[in-house]
């Protein structure tokens, strides 16, 4: 077993430093000793993003990284991209909107990515958003809710029919 | 379409999902999600080989590991299991039930039967430490030639349970007789056809979870899982351990999906338990990683059906024998046929005189079957193909032929020669609906058009009827537990469970409207053995239904209290009052009212207030039954697709559904429940293929091999609604499953119809690039 070794990092915008084996994932970090629980593993390979962060602004797989890789950065999680002052950001709303989670073991991975690629695309096309989320797997939407989530985010048009949440 | 039913404040709206905030912000709370002071890890060793004898295990490399706190092998665990079966299926033959069961151990006895039979139980400080330990286990196997494929299975003397007769775990035989015979020698053209599907997996994006800790100085089990159902595994855990059910508690926080896999505890899960149950002293987890989950959660799909259809020449169904083949691998749910169950669903929306089932479920050494969404939706898969090719045969539009056999409004109530009564079903209306949002001419012309430039479009019709809420055994019921605080907010406590059908939001829903108060005045309380009563928990398309119809009657019995409280207080007759937005009024005199808030004190601390004789407190219970062993909702879904003559890609053009799920609670949340469902059987027919080679190795142990679909295959999915209410006193149908059963043969209906002038006719799963192309290419050689 090897030692461990103190890594330091900004997570959503307040400083850590963690004793950990270098082997430990930044995903494991993240969930076990920072208690941020809702960066979700859901393949540990690399294939599903539902472990997605940004760090230093790029939105990276965290099970593909170990913290000691990423040591001095800063990450962002799903808790770091919800405002908080209770409301959603603007992707967050438009997935309630839009009903684009159903069990929501997803759903972090899909915010992180779709809130991180509308900041640097302001203007994607209908197509563009569909690659652009193709990288996240979901099992529960078919897409559908999340799709239009994306659309109504980047203020593209969402197909007539689909029933959408009402205010209530 | 319009509805013809008037949406109500909350019960047929739109309303956002009230879970969302916490999910979509990372604080929900899955199992994985929650640590507890102390607790360790577990990971398993696991058979590389799918059948052999265990000739020896070697833990002491491993249990030398600084870190390393206990090893269980099959030899610790199995012996002291009381029992294994689940309350959902019933007890095994020789406990006086008659479902039956492969023989189930906790961990490999003397013998491993699949490529992931776990055969070892690790305990470790963390899961590094676990896993390294596992490496570190040394075992023997004696490798024998596995039986893989049903066939195989049941020609070889070779079997999957060493000690038993036979690899047939259930057979329902097909009818025979002089009158069968001469049905079909009679008739003008009898065709048969074999379809089959691929193995699929349901693959919930969280795996497998469970942590479990008995504190043996207080005397509970204590477990948090990733369930569907958290009575189902109370009970369970009571009888593998011995701990009195009542001392067991369950507790399913947010569930990442299910599909049917995590309904019934597996070996896997009931390992833990006995491990924890032995070991004692400090709570133990276990997270599936996706490759166990891939490689050793219990599976679905893999069926083979053998159909023939008597028809006129005007293609009018005279009979049907249909036999179906199940690969039920080593270790299924259930090793009983789903044949029974698809046999008498299979007339589905067509006037069948006679239907004539049987079927046969076989273990082999692979990945045991679990139910998946619709687990008995192979009916629909051959039926539906097969109206296609018989229309085909015969010259006969596909479409023409369906409505030539089609259940009609005027038929109902009808009676199908399985014995099934449907009293509210709308299979012709639902397929003129989605025609009509199809445009079939213009897609005919298009399609013509298209061919004309050596294009290949096609169009697919599927028609079903969902046994939703099917209700037998502990499925016939379900409970609501209500009670209204001091304050006059509600609480509502059911046997659900939350794994994405949004429950959180509906059954508020349900009983907001039905009470009269506002929707943020109720909490759903689920997922919680100390709190929610004996249930069978969310599956099986049944919750709007009748847990549904039970917080809808637990909402009326509870509005009759407080209306009696208040008429008393005014000085009215209960006649007379109204209720909204959680207040009491005398009808006409807005003036003459009082709120939830100063009715409940009153029920509460103020007994010489209340009617006489009137017990104190606000509390009801309600357990609701549906009117009938089945609850029918149906649909239709029609696609075109193109298919590109040089990749064999499939490109779905338009995916349209025309449903009818009787009163919906919550429209938007209906069409997610379609959406999900009609993708994963596209993935069932396109890309998902859990294969294993002849040594019984599953070669797609990672997303990188096995499929599921992304964002930019998926079509826009057009819903359309028609209404009609159930029997009884809710309205409500099921129709969490329905997406998935009629996806694939609508889907592989488009597809044989992109092809069928080439000469392809497709009849097995999946239909991907390289099936498609190696059938066109064999098509132009032929
Ligand atoms: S958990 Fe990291 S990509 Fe799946
Ligand atoms: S909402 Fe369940 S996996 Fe996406």
């Amino acid at each position: 077993m090897s030692d461990e070794v103190v890594v330091k990092l900004n997570v959503n915008g307040r400083d850590h430093k963690v004793l950990v084996e270098p082997r430990k994932l930044l995903s494991d970090v993240l969930r076990e000793d920072l208690h941020l629980t809702g960066t979700h593993v859901g393949c540990e390979h690399g294939a599903c993003g539902a472990c997605t962060v940004m760090v230093d602004g790029a939105a990276v797989r965290a099970c593909l990284l170990f913290a000691v890789q990423v040591d001095g950065s800063k990450v962002v999680t799903v808790e770091g991209v919800t405002p908080t002052d209770g409301t959603l950001n603007p992707f967050q709303q438009a997935m309630q909107d839009c009903h684009g989670l159903q069990c929501g073991f997803c759903t972090p991975g899909f915010v992180v990515s779709m809130t991180s690629y509308l900041d640097d695309n302001p203007n994607p096309t209908d197509d563009d958003l569909k690659i652009a989320l193709s990288g996240n797997l979901c099992r529960c939407t078919g897409y559908r809710g999340i799709i239009n989530a994306a659309r109504t985010a980047a203020g593209l048009p969402v197909p007539a029919n689909a029933a959408d949440g009402s205010d209530h | 379409m319009a509805s013809t039913i008037s949406a109500g404040r909350y019960v047929g709206q739109a309303v956002k999902r009230l879970e969302d905030p916490r999910l979509l912000s990372g604080h929900g709370r899955y199992v994985d999600d929650v640590q507890l002071p102390g607790m360790l890890h577990v990971a398993f060793v696991r058979s590389n080989v799918a059948r052999g004898t265990i000739v020896s295990i070697d833990t002491s490399a491993a249990l030398a590991l600084p870190g390393v706190r206990a090893i269980y092998t099959g030899a610790d665990l199995n012996p002291r299991v009381g029992m294994f079966w689940h309350t959902m299926m019933g007890p095994p033959p020789e406990l006086g039930g008659q479902t039956p069961y492969a023989p189930l151990t906790p961990l490999a006895g003397g013998d491993v039967r699949f490529v992931g039979d776990p055969i070892v139980l690790i305990i470790a400080e963390n899961r590094y430490i676990a896993e390294d330990a596992a490496d570190l286990v040394e075992v023997e196997i004696d490798v024998q030639q596995a039986i893989v494929g049903w066939e195989t299975a049941i020609d070889t003397d070779q079997r999957v349970h060493p000690g038993t007769t036979t690899n047939v775990g259930q057979e329902f035989p097909l009818p025979e007789g002089p009158e069968v015979d001469a049905l079909f020698a009679g008739a003008p053209h009898v065709f048969t056809r074999r379809f089959s599907q691929c193995r699929a997996t349901n693959v919930p994006m969280e795996p497998r979870g469970i942590i479990v800790h008995y504190d043996q100085y207080v005397g509970d089990l204590q477990i948090w899982a990733a369930t569907q159902s958290v009575s189902e595994w109370k009970a369970t855990s009571s009888r593998l351990t011995g701990v009195p059910e009542h001392r067991v508690k369950v507790v399913a926080n947010d569930v990442g999906g299910g599909f049917g896999q995590k309904m019934m505890m597996t070996r896997d899960e009931a390992a833990v338990v006995m491990a924890a149950h032995l070991f004692g002293e400090a709570p133990i987890k276990w997270t599936e990683d996706r490759r166990e989950s891939l490689m050793a959660a219990n599976q679905g799909r893999e069926e083979i059906i053998d159909v023939t259809f008597a028809v006129t020449d005007e293609g009018v169904l005279l009979g049907a024998k249909v036999f179906f083949w199940e690969d039920i691998g080593a270790y299924p749910a259930s090793a009983g046929s789903t044949a029974g169950m698809a046999g008498a669903v299979f007339p589905g929306p067509y006037k069948f005189p006679v239907v004539l089932p049987g079927g046969s479920s076989v273990y082999t050494n692979t990945v045991g079957k679990a139910a998946y969404r619709g687990p008995w939706m192979m009916e629909t898969v051959a039926r539906e193909q097969m109206m296609d090719h018989i229309a085909y045969e015969l010259g006969i539009d596909p479409i023409e032929i369906r409505r030539r056999n089609v259940i009609h409004a005027d038929d109902l109530p009808y009676t199908t020669c399985t014995t099934m009564v449907y009293e509210s079903v709308t299979p012709s209306e639902t397929l003129e609906q989605a025609l009509e949002m199809l445009d079939v001419a213009a897609f005919r012309t298009m399609q013509a058009d298209a061919r004309a430039e050596g294009r290949l479009l096609g169009l697919g019709v599927a028609i079903y009827i969902e046994p939703s809420a099917v209700a037998f055994g502990i499925l016939s019921s379900d409970q609501a537990i209500m009670r209204m605080d001091n304050s006059g907010k509600v609480i509502v406590a059911m046997s659900t469970g939350n794994h994405g059908q949004s429950l959180e939001t509906t059954i508020p829903q349900i009983v907001a409207e039905h009470l009269g108060c506002n929707i943020e005045d109720v909490l759903l309380v689920q997922g919680n053995t100390e709190s929610s009563p004996t249930g069978p928990g969310t599956g099986g398309s049944r919750s709007a239904v009748v847990a549904g119809g039970a917080a809808m009657t637990a909402a009326l019995k509870m509005k009759d209290k407080i209306v009696q409280i208040a008429a008393h207080m005014l000085e009215a007759s209960p006649d007379d009052m109204e209720v909204t937005a959680g207040v009491v009024s005398v009808k006409g005199t807005p003036a003459k009212a009082l709120p939830f808030a100063m009715i409940a004190p009153i029920a509460y601390q103020m007994p010489e207030m209340l009617p006489p004789g009137m017990e104190m407190g606000l509390e009801v219970t309600a357990r609701f039954q549906p009117a009938g062993q089945y609850t029918w909702s149906n649909a239709t879904h029609v696609c075109t697709v193109e298919i590109d003559p040089e990749t064999g890609m499939t490109k779905i053009l338009r995916y349209i559904v025309s449903e009818d799920c009787g009163r919906m609670v919550n429209p938007m949340v209906v069409e997610g429940q379609i959406a999900g469902g009609v993708v994963q059987g596209i993935g069932g027919v396109l890309f998902e293929n859990m294969i294993y080679d002849e040594d019984g190795n599953p070669l797609a142990t990672t997303f990188l091999d096995y499929l599921i679909p992304t964002a930019p295959e998926v079509p826009d999915i057009e819903v359309g609604h028609i209404v009609t209410l159930a029997p009884g006193q809710t309205g409500f149908k099921g129709m969490g499953e329905g997406g998935a059963i009629a996806a694939p043969p609508c889907l592989a209906n488009a597809i044989h119809d992109a092809l069928r002038h080439l000469g392809v006719h497709p009849t097995a799963f999946p239909l991907g690039p390289s099936q498609l192309l190696t059938m066109m290419n064999e098509a132009k050689q032929a």
